[in-house]
């Protein structure tokens, strides 16, 4: 089953999504997807990885892959939904996309061994990390400013129940601008896998229901600019788009929407 | 007026608190002893290090060696997760094994959406400020994010409550005092931020919304100290209130999830 989380007619909806990619109401009632806004399908802590893929490392030019987990916390104001506008901000040379698999947690989970913690994860989604390497600094890196941006990191469009995917570490990942294949890579390829995740997290801090770990993105980078529609996609979760808006259209339209 | 949530029957209850009594929206008054009090805000959290003059300069030797090379250009900002969330008078575990740093902070309380707001007008988007305590392991190094050092369960005491904006004024110039058992141990003033409060709104909410209900760490003083389980740690500061915490040993025995 796919579970999304829409806006339809002012309202905000739990729904799912059939097999023609079709919306069903929690009554029956089916719209088609064009119809509705998609929101990001969870709203807790995202805790993100960086440099967890091997090859990835190395495309940033690090010698050695990590022995620690990366992790970095994003929070809702970063967010937003599959077929929604992210921002490339005026005058940055260099704003990429990540296409990473989001483990999204089911139930509160603490001090849960890698053997039980699968059974702590309702499904997966997955996410589109942009990042603008101009804004990074050598303190709490990657710091806020690179990650948390307003409406940068694209969520959904949907959760997959676990039970539909039972191969989580060997699926491939795929991000397409305009069209064009641009990364691709497997989920193979990660250093710290979800069940080491959940374990490591839990081992010092509770994870609630709602909370997302996304597990970082294999090598490929490429410069995004406004007006680009980036696809990121991961065989048997889903395919995620975005399109980029320059900064004074991202804002006119924020403008326009609140008053 | 000062505003807390606390919690009656099991359900959180809003409250204006007058001295020791404590008024519900309906008129009735409560004793404030028995009541359990909630963090009063429950937006996201959001922590500024390094904004303390003082604690700055004395990382400044290192901070131009690698790895930073530079001095922080930006506020260093990091998230304190929803788990960390803790109320007045509530206990703080020491985790087995690791030291225990409390972290006492003025926090500015969003009242109204702020995106892109000038240093001029940032101050109208404040509903007013509480007291944090924004405990932490020590951090011998600030190029990492910190989540495990800072957003352990129970890490971020706020309140007993908020204090309107207006009752305030100028939020520069408070002095802001942590003393353990009764004891003073550390101090500081909010004139010696990096940055003042204004000034951080602006800057943060260039690249996100801030959101009513939101919290800003503004930023702790030089000087932290450790504390054992057992002790009574209190944070006061000028015109705003008293957050007392009471830390504790981590129950080593636990084991396996909590649900």
């Amino acid at each position: 089953m796919k579970h999304a989380r829409i806006q339809h007619r002012g309202e905000v909806l739990d729904v799912t999504v059939n097999d023609d990619g079709n919306i069903v109401l929690a009554d029956g009632k089916v719209l088609d997807a064009d119809q509705v806004t998609w929101l990001p399908p969870a709203t807790g802590t995202l805790f993100a990885l960086g440099l967890n893929y091997a090859d990835h490392a190395a495309e940033l030019s690090f010698k050695s892959a990590p022995k620690e987990p990366l992790v970095f916390v994003k929070s809702p104001n970063a967010y937003t939904g599959h077929d929604g506008y992210s921002w490339r901000p005026d005058g940055v040379d260099y704003m990429h996309y990540e296409c990473e698999l989001v483990a999204v947690i089911g139930k509160t989970a603490r001090h849960v061994r890698r053997a039980d913690a699968l059974e702590y994860v309702a499904g997966y989604t997955l996410c589109n990390d942009y990042a603008i390497r101009d804004y990074l600094e050598n303190y709490y890196r990657p710091n806020l400013r690179v990650k948390n941006r307003d409406s940068t990191t694209p969520v959904g469009p949907w959760i997959v129940d676990r039970s539909q995917v039972p191969e989580p570490n060997n699926l491939t990942l795929r991000t397409y601008i305009n069209g064009e294949l641009k990364q691709e890579g497997t989920t193979a390829d990660m250093i710290f896998d979800v069940p080491f995740l959940i374990e490591y997290l839990s081992g010092f801090m509770t994870l609630q229901p709602g909370d997302m770990i996304a597990t970082g993105t294999p090598k490929g980078m490429a410069d995004v600019q406004p007006g680009d529609v980036v696809d990121v996609e991961i065989e048997g979760i889903g395919r995620l788009r975005n399109t980029m808006l320059s900064e004074s259209e991202f804002f006119k339209n924020a403008k326009e929407q609140s008053s | 007026m000062r505003h807390a949530l606390v919690e009656i029957n099991g359900q959180p209850s809003a409250v204006t608190v007058d001295g020791e009594r404590l008024r519900r929206a309906d008129g009735e008054i409560l004793a404030a002893d028995p009541v359990r009090w909630l963090p009063p805000v429950s937006g996201t959290v959001f922590g500024i290090a390094l904004n303390d003059r003082a604690l700055l300069e004395s990382h400044l030797d290192s901070f131009n060696q690698p790895p930073y090379d530079k001095p922080p250009a930006k506020p260093v900002l990091f998230i304190k997760t929803p788990n960390t969330r803790n109320g007045h008078l509530g206990s703080v575990a020491r985790p087995t094994g690791e030291r225990l740093q409390p972290g006492p902070s003025l926090g500015v309380v969003i009242g109204k959406t702020a995106s892109r707001v000038s240093e001029a007008d940032a101050l109208a988007h404040v509903a007013g400020y509480t007291v944090v305590n924004e405990f932490s392991l020590p951090e011998d190094s600030y190029y990492r994010p910190a989540v495990k050092a800072k957003c352990r369960d129970g890490f971020c005491p706020i309140g007993p409550w908020v204090t309107d904006a207006t009752e305030v004024g100028d939020p520069s110039g408070l002095g802001v005092r942590l003393t353990v058992n009764g004891e003073l141990k550390q101090e500081g003033n909010t004139a010696n931020f990096v940055r003042p409060v204004a000034r951080l709104i602006a800057e943060l909410s260039e690249f996100m919304t801030l959101h009513e209900g939101d919290l800003l760490i503004a930023g702790v003083p030089a000087g932290r100290v450790d504390v054992q389980p057992g002790d009574e740690v209190a944070v006061e500061i000028d015109k705003v209130g008293t957050l007392v915490s009471l830390v504790t040993e981590e129950d080593a025995t636990r084991k396996g999830d909590r649900s």
